[in-house]
This record gives C-alpha cells, sequence and structure tokens, in this order.
C-alpha cells in the first residue's frame, strides 16, 4: 500500500471516532427524550405510583441522565452495551445473534440489486429508448414505488403459498438440523458440510432477499443506465469506437468503468436503506434478525438495545461508505488519496 | 398411523386412563402420545423467567415448563391443587398454609420443597436478593399483603400476611408465582431467563431468539406425561403470514387471527376456528373529576349516545360481546341483573339539555394509538364513537398519544373522555374492580381513569378483599356492579373474544380463558 494511501485510511479511521460519539449521543439523547418510560410500558395498564418507582429504580432511570450517559460511555468502550431491559439479555449477545440473519438477508439482497440493476442498467442504455428500455424502467419505477409489505405477501402467496416453491416464512425448516458456528446459516452449513441445510437456508433467502431488493435495484438500474448514457456520449468513447473496437468492449471496458463510480456509491449508500427495510422484510417473513430486535425494542423503549443496534448499524454504514471510497481509486486511476 | 405407534398408544392409553385425573385437565386421555407440536403466535417470547416475564407471548412458553402452587381449571378461573395438594387458612385470615405434593422434582433433579417455593417467593419480591430476576414487574402484585413466607417443613409451607387478603389464592396460581428451581437459579444468575427450569409437564430444550423454542415432554410429570413429544413455539409476527403457514402446514395452531381472516378458517375443512368469551373489558373512562362529566346526567347521556351492538358488528367481527358491567361474564359475581344503557341518542341529548346543556356539548375523546385485545382498530373505533357520539350531541375531537405517554397522562387524569381497557390477570373480580374504580386507585398514577370515588362501592370493595367465603365475596361484588352502573362513570363497551385458530389433526384443545395456551394435554391425530 503506497504512503499516502495508508495515511489516508488512517486519518478515515480516525474520524470514525467522533462519529460513532456522536451517534451514541445522539441516540442516547433522542431515546431519553422520546415520550413514554419503559418502567410504565412494561408495567402497562397496571402500574401503580410505587410500582413504577420500585422498577424504575432497578432499571437505573432514576438517576440525571449525564449520569446515565456517563455510565453508558464507559461501559461502551470496554465493549459492554449493556443489558435489555425486557429480557435482560446481554445487548452484546443479542446482535451477536441476530446480526448475521440480518447481513445474510441484506448481502443476498443486495447481491441481487447490484447484479440485476447493473445488468438491467446497462442493457437499457445500450439500447436507449427502445421498447427493453421503455418497459425496465417503468418496472424499476413500478419496483421503488411498491410497499415492500404488500410485494412481500404477494410473493409469499404466489411461489410459496399457491406453488410452493420456496418456504413461507422463517430461516430454516425446524426439523433440520444445523451446528450454529458463525450464526451466518449459509456459511455454516457451508463450514460443515451440511448440504441439506444449504439448500434449505438458500430456498429461505430467496423470497425476503427478492424483496428487500426491489427498492435498490429499481435505483441501481436508473443510476447505471443514466450513468452509462453520459459515459457513452464522451469523446473518448467515440475514439475508441473509431478505433473500430467491438462495441461490447466498448462499453464494457471503457464506458462501464467509468460509469462505476456514481453506481457504486449508490450500492454504498443503499447498505443503510437495506438495513432498515430490512425490519419491514423480517417481520413478514419472520426473520430472525436485528430489524425486529430494534422494532419491539423501540416499543418497549429498551434503550440498551436501541443504543446497541444503532451503533452497529452505524459501524456496517460507516464501513461500506470507506470501502466504496476505496474502490474509487481502483476504479479511477485518476483518483489518489492524500 | 404407523403401526409402531398403533401399539404404544394401545399401550399408554389404558395405562394413564387407569389412573385417576390428576387435575380438571386430565379428564381425557391422550388419544395418541408422540409427535412434535407446533404453535405460531403473533409475536416473539421476550423471557423464560416466569417471575420476570410480563407479556403473554413469553407466558405461553413459561406456562408449558413450570407449575404453580394452585392452577387454574381447565375451562373456567376458578383454581384447583397443583404443587400444592391442599390448604388452609388460619381464622384471621393472616396465616396459610399449603401442603406441598411429594416426590416431585424439577427437571434438572433438584427436588421440589417448601425451601423452593420460599426461594421463589423471595427473589421475586426483595429486589436486594441475590438472584432478584431484573424487574419482576408482576412481584409486588402477585404477593400483595404477604409479608414473609416460611417453611414450617420440607413439605408445608407457611404464608404471613399483613392483612387478610382473599384474592392471593388465584394471585398464586398466576405464571408470576411459578417455582422456580434454585438450583438452576443459582447456576445461571442472570442467565436463567434463558435456561429455565420448573417442574412443569415441559422441559426446555433449545431457544433460537426470534424464532423458536423448543421444548420436550417431562416423561416423570406428575400429573401424568404430556400427549406429544415435543412442542415449538414459533414467532410469526405478521398475522397472514401465521395463517398461510398453518394453512400448508408449517404450524399446527396460531393465535391473534385477524377478523376479515374468520370466514376463511371457517370454509377451510382443514382448520378450527375456535372462540370463546374474553376475559377483557374495553370502555371510555369518563373523569368524574372534570366538568361536565362531574354531572351524571351527562355521563348517562354518553352512555345512551353508543350503540354498542354496531360497534362489535364493525370492528370485532361479531365475535365480541357488548359489555354493561366493567367485568367481563366470564368472572364469577357478574351481575347480569344490571340494565343496560340502551342506545337512544334522541334520549341522550334531552339528557343532556336537563343538565344544563340544551345545545350538547364540545369535549375531547382520547384514544390510545395501539391495538389491544379489548381495542383491535383502535383509530377506527375511536372514529366511530366520535360519529355516533355526535348524533347525541356530544361533539368530540379526537386526540390520541403514543402508548406509554398516553397512559400517563390518562393515569393523571389530563382527558376529558378516554378509550382504554384492562385484560383480567387472574379472573378475580378483584382484579377488576378494585383496581380500577376503588377510591384508593382514584389518584394521580392509579388505575382508576374515570377518578370516581363512591365511598359505598369502595367499602363494598374493601370488605370483598378480606371475606374469605366467595358466595359472600360474590354478593358484595354483584351490589357494587350495580352502584357502579347507576353512577356510570364509564362506557363500558365491549368484551373482545378469546380466538385462536388450530388445523383438524389438533385434538382436545380449548383456549383457556386466561389466553395462556397450555397445551400439554393437546394430541395430534396423525
Amino acid at each position: 500500500m503506497p504512503a499516502p494511501m495508508s495515511r489516508y485510511l488512517l486519518r478515515r479511521l480516525l474520524e470514525m471516532i467522533p462519529v460513532f460519539f456522536g451517534v451514541i449521543l445522539v441516540v442516547f439523547v433522542i431515546s431519553r427524550l422520546t415520550p413514554g418510560d419503559p418502567a410504565r410500558i412494561i408495567l402497562g395498564e397496571r402500574a401503580t405510583p410505587e410500582a413504577l418507582a420500585q422498577l424504575r429504580d432497578v432499571l437505573g432511570l432514576n438517576e440525571p441522565i449525564p449520569t446515565q450517559f456517563a455510565r453508558y460511555l464507559v461501559r461502551a468502550l470496554r465493549g459492554d452495551l449493556g443489558r435489555s431491559i425486557q429480557s435482560n439479555e446481554r445487548v452484546i449477545v443479542d446482535l451477536a445473534t441476530r446480526f448475521p440473519a440480518t447481513l445474510e438477508l441484506t448481502l443476498g439482497a443486495m447481491l441481487i440489486a447490484s447484479t440485476v440493476g447493473v445488468l438491467t442498467g446497462v442493457l437499457a442504455a445500450v439500447r436507449a429508448n427502445s421498447w427493453f428500455d421503455g418497459v425496465s424502467m417503468f418496472v424499476a419505477l413500478f419496483g421503488f414505488s411498491m410497499p415492500i409489505f404488500w410485494l412481500g405477501i404477494m410473493l409469499i402467496l404466489l411461489f410459496a403459498w399457491l406453488l410452493g416453491w420456496f418456504p413461507i416464512s422463517g430461516r430454516l425448516d425446524l426439523t433440520v438440523d444445523l451446528a450454529r458456528v458463525t450464526g451466518f446459516y449459509l456459511l455454516d452449513a457451508l463450514l460443515t458440510r451440511n448440504w441439506a441445510a444449504l439448500g434449505n437456508a438458500l430456498r429461505h433467502l430467496v423470497l425476503p432477499a427478492v424483496t428487500l431488493s426491489t427498492v435498490p435495484l429499481a435505483i441501481i438500474a436508473r443510476m447505471t443506465r443514466s450513468s452509462l448514457l453520459e459515459v457513452l456520449r464522451q469523446d473518448y468513447v467515440r475514439t475508441a469506437r473509431a478505433k473500430g473496437l467491438p462495441e461490447r468492449r466498448v462499453v464494457l471496458a471503457h464506458a462501464l468503468r467509468n460509469a462505476a463510480i456514481p453506481v457504486i456509491t449508490v450500492i454504498g449508500l443503499n447498505v443503510g436503506s437495506l438495513l432498515s427495510g430490512a425490519i419491514l422484510t423480517e417481520t413478514i417473513f419472520a426473520w430472525p434478525g436485528v430489524g425486529r430486535l430494534v422494532v419491539d425494542a423501540i416499543f418497549a423503549r429498551d434503550y440498551p438495545v436501541v443504543q446497541g443496534t444503532v451503533l452497529v448499524i452505524a459501524v456496517v454504514f460507516v464501513a461500506v461508505n470507506l470501502l466504496v471510497d476505496l474502490s474509487y481509486a481502483a476504479l479511477d486511476p485518476r483518483i489518489r488519496y492524500g | 398411523m404407523p403401526a409402531v405407534l398403533v401399539i404404544a398408544s394401545l399401550l399408554v392409553a389404558p395405562a394413564l386412563s387407569t389412573a385417576a385425573p390428576r387435575t380438571s385437565w386430565d379428564a381425557t386421555a391422550c388419544g395418541r402420545v408422540g409427535g412434535t407440536l407446533v404453535f405460531g403466535q403473533a409475536q416473539d417470547t421476550v423471557s423464560l423467567d416466569p417471575n420476570d416475564v410480563d407479556d403473554g407471548f413469553s407466558v405461553n412458553n413459561t406456562s408449558n415448563m413450570f407449575d404453580t402452587l394452585v392452577r387454574f381449571r381447565a375451562e373456567t378461573t376458578q383454581v384447583e391443587p397443583s404443587l400444592a395438594e391442599s390448604w388452609t387458612v388460619s381464622p384471621d385470615g393472616k396465616t396459610w398454609t399449603f401442603r406441598l405434593r411429594r416426590g416431585v422434582k424439577f427437571h434438572d433433579g433438584t427436588p421440589f420443597n417448601a425451601e423452593a417455593v420460599k426461594f421463589t417467593f423471595e427473589r421475586t419480591t426483595d429486589k436486594k436478593h441475590p438472584y432478584y430476576p431484573g424487574s419482576a414487574p408482576y412481584g409486588g402484585f402477585t404477593y400483595q399483603n404477604v409479608t414473609k413466607v416460611d417453611a414450617a417443613d420440607d413439605s408445608t409451607v407457611r404464608f404471613t400476611l399483613s392483612a387478610p387478603f382473599s384474592p392471593l389464592l388465584t394471585n398464586l396460581a398466576m405464571f408470576s408465582a411459578a417455582v422456580v428451581s434454585p438450583t438452576a437459579v443459582k447456576k445461571w444468575g442472570k442467565d436463567f431467563f434463558k435456561h429455565p427450569v420448573g417442574t412443569g409437564a415441559f422441559r426446555f430444550v433449545e431457544w433460537v431468539q426470534k424464532d423458536h423454542i423448543t421444548m420436550e415432554a417431562n416423561k416423570d410429570y406428575w400429573a401424568g406425561r404430556p400427549c406429544v413429544d415435543r412442542l415449538i413455539i414459533r414467532g410469526i409476527p405478521d398475522n397472514t403470514v401465521r395463517l398461510l403457514e398453518m394453512e400448508k402446514g408449517g404450524i399446527h395452531m396460531m393465535d391473534q387471527v385477524n377478523p376479515p381472516d374468520y370466514d376463511r378458517i371457517k370454509k377451510n375443512k382443514g382448520l378450527v376456528l375456535f372462540t370463546g368469551a374474553g376475559l377483557n373489558t374495553g370502555y371510555v373512562a369518563l373523569n368524574t373529576t372534570k366538568e361536565p362529566f362531574n354531572d351524571v346526567r351527562v355521563r348517562r347521556a354518553v352512555n345512551m349516545a353508543v350503540n354498542k351492538p354496531a360497534l362489535i358488528k364493525a370492528f370485532y367481527e361479531g365475535v365480541g360481546q357488548p359489555a354493561k358491567n366493567p367485568i367481563p361474564p366470564t368472572i364469577w359475581s357478574y351481575n347480569d341483573a344490571v340494565k343496560p344503557y340502551d342506545y337512544d341518542p334522541e334520549g341522550a341529548k334531552k339528557l343532556l339539555a336537563e343538565a344544563g346543556y340544551p345545545n350538547g356539548i364540545t369535549t375531547e375523546l382520547w384514544w390510545p394509538n395501539r391495538a389491544r385485545p379489548y381495542l383491535t382498530q383502535p383509530q377506527k373505533i375511536a372514529e366511530a364513537i366520535q360519529a355516533q357520539l355526535a348524533k347525541g350531541g356530544i361533539r368530540a375531537k379526537l386526540v390520541t398519544f403514543e402508548w406509554g405517554t398516553y397512559l400517563q397522562k390518562i393515569s393523571n387524569g389530563e382527558h376529558p373522555m378516554a378509550i382504554v381497557g384492562w385484560i383480567g390477570d387472574n379472573g378475580d373480580p378483584d382484579n377488576f374492580l378494585y383496581v380500577l374504580l376503588s377510591k384508593n386507585e382514584a389518584k394521580k398514577g392509579g388505575n382508576n381513569y374515570s377518578f370516581y370515588a363512591n365511598t359505598q362501592v369502595n367499602d363494598l370493595l374493601l370488605k370483598a378483599q378480606q371475606i374469605g367465603d366467595q358466595a359472600t365475596r360474590s354478593r358484595h361484588y354483584q351490589q357494587a356492579q350495580e352502584i357502579i352502573a347507576r353512577d356510570a362513570p364509564w362506557v363500558p363497551l365491549v368484551h373482545a373474544a378469546r380466538v385462536g385458530a388450530y388445523r383438524m389433526e389438533v385434538q382436545n384443545f380449548t383456549l383457556h380463558p386466561l389466553q395462556i395456551w397450555w397445551l400439554h394435554r393437546v394430541w395430534i391425530s396423525k
């Protein structure tokens, strides 16, 4: 790695510290400012003042917010994100068991969205204003506007309930045994050479991943098309064509590489929206990931779980976007870091 | 049925039927032993520590793994012996002595005894206890008035009370009073919630969080082993998806059916829809400390302006019951002689004029922004009530807050009219009437959201807490219901039904009035 590159990387990593501090602070303050007292939500209709006071005391909610924040920060630095108010589970354990499920789903969706999206975008750009262009861009717009909730149910009805090609919900059949090593079922199945479980887990992944991929797929397809169209009008593309290069090579080797930067940026930014889209998808498909964890936690005002989950999502988001920035140099030799 | 299973069931069924049933649950022998039963419920399990849970979804798990000293009978909220075989109450009502069943063991082999009962009580009520389970939200409620629990000998346990309190017996049947293995609690400490050990019909095997919990039959269960070998409880949050899973056979049974799906289930020959009276009341609390609702005529007018059958038809698919009393008819002492306020918008207008409001009144109707069993579609129901009230001369603006804030505000008495409700914890009338309508609860932070303070009613409710005899208690509660109906601090709206659905092959299932899914006597016919 050249020296400027490693310096750049170091700077970016250092810059993350205030970002994470900011994330913790903002989430901490917002969750405390949100109306609704966790003790009251736990006790529900039957809260008495005595029970409330006692429970708030047990939960450490009677202390001043700055004290609570300082204590949280000190513990977080040691890797202790506290325990869930609802279940008493350590938040770090909650996240370690759920995050692999969400990442598996998100990566599956991203894979579908980027391959299908880029492919559709390229074809649409090459055949700009053809019937294929019109139809695919209309479908992309449709996919972008379709509520995930409705789409998920429709896919289940058609492909799982009616045709029986895929299971309706869950991550693995109850009858399938799988040793849980990493929590990524596909990976676990590969590691333990459990082919039955691999197939079963894959079949469970298809419908939720397709559901989750629709919005980013539409964005990526449209972005690829417009970015590529712009590049195809550039002089160097005309030069390449004039040299007599075959059109396939002109598009794939010369144009697409230059059109890729905005597309990769969009892909990176979409990881964030995928993680939030996963909340709905996980609910529909009973997928045991962080999306459902955080929704339940928000409703219960389970502060430690909300804080821990947002923090981890922030880490993933920042890391992915760092990778995106680094990939620019690989794609475009004119870009240098320093 | 495979031959092996036929032989197995021939061998087992007579063996079970010759023994006298230990509880009301065991009246019917298992028609078939074995197999895996899968129950899909609407939310995920939060915790498996019965002394710490407060949500019905977790309780459905713990109730199949743990026992209590006394238990609810199979079809009612009356109680019968369970881990305690018998009990006596001292004449002053302050000492309760329970004789425990001998020879019962926890799933980890620890013997069940008086020390375990004492340990459970102490860890649930003393927040300084080394094994206090986090928050024990039901602890104070369950052991109200109990000051200490002693082990008189290995199989005799004594509860000492600060004042007589008859509802204690029903409280001891609640999930929160489930007896836990002291050995396991000490072994797992704060992680006991995911390593539960009880004496119940099923023993814990595995919990894949936010996915499913697996239990296996406790073959040594003191009341006879459960019919199925394995019980799996899955969380599938979407009501439609859960139904599709059941139709395809992925799960055998489900809770919380969308009302519009009732017909779909009834038409499917492979499925059964279970409906029964619920143990809940949805109502409008009229703030009796605020004008104009401090005038009983105005409160009666509001009662006359609400058309309950129309609400039930529109929002409960016809399976709820219109309410006229604070307690549902599933609870003993329900006073059926109370005359309901009939729907009469013109009469309401007249009554308002009499009270000095010839042009009607302008006010607010508060509604909670969260679906509850007694309030299936909060916003739509609130809008419907608003429209009905308008015809009776009551112009109400709709106001809502997020659930936690809502409860806080109505508990402070900030509302003129508020839609709210109550789900019975234990089937004792005290659990509705005292908690919701006694003078003691008519304070900021209390549960008496109408701030109704009638001395006569309060006396009746207090006395009923201290009398041991159920018939006398019942008379007190019936009288209280009459006075409450006359004073009209509420508009009682509805008792929503308890609903569940299951596949045809599921046998011997009834959904208990408490809506806890006890599944140890259920078998699968193929």
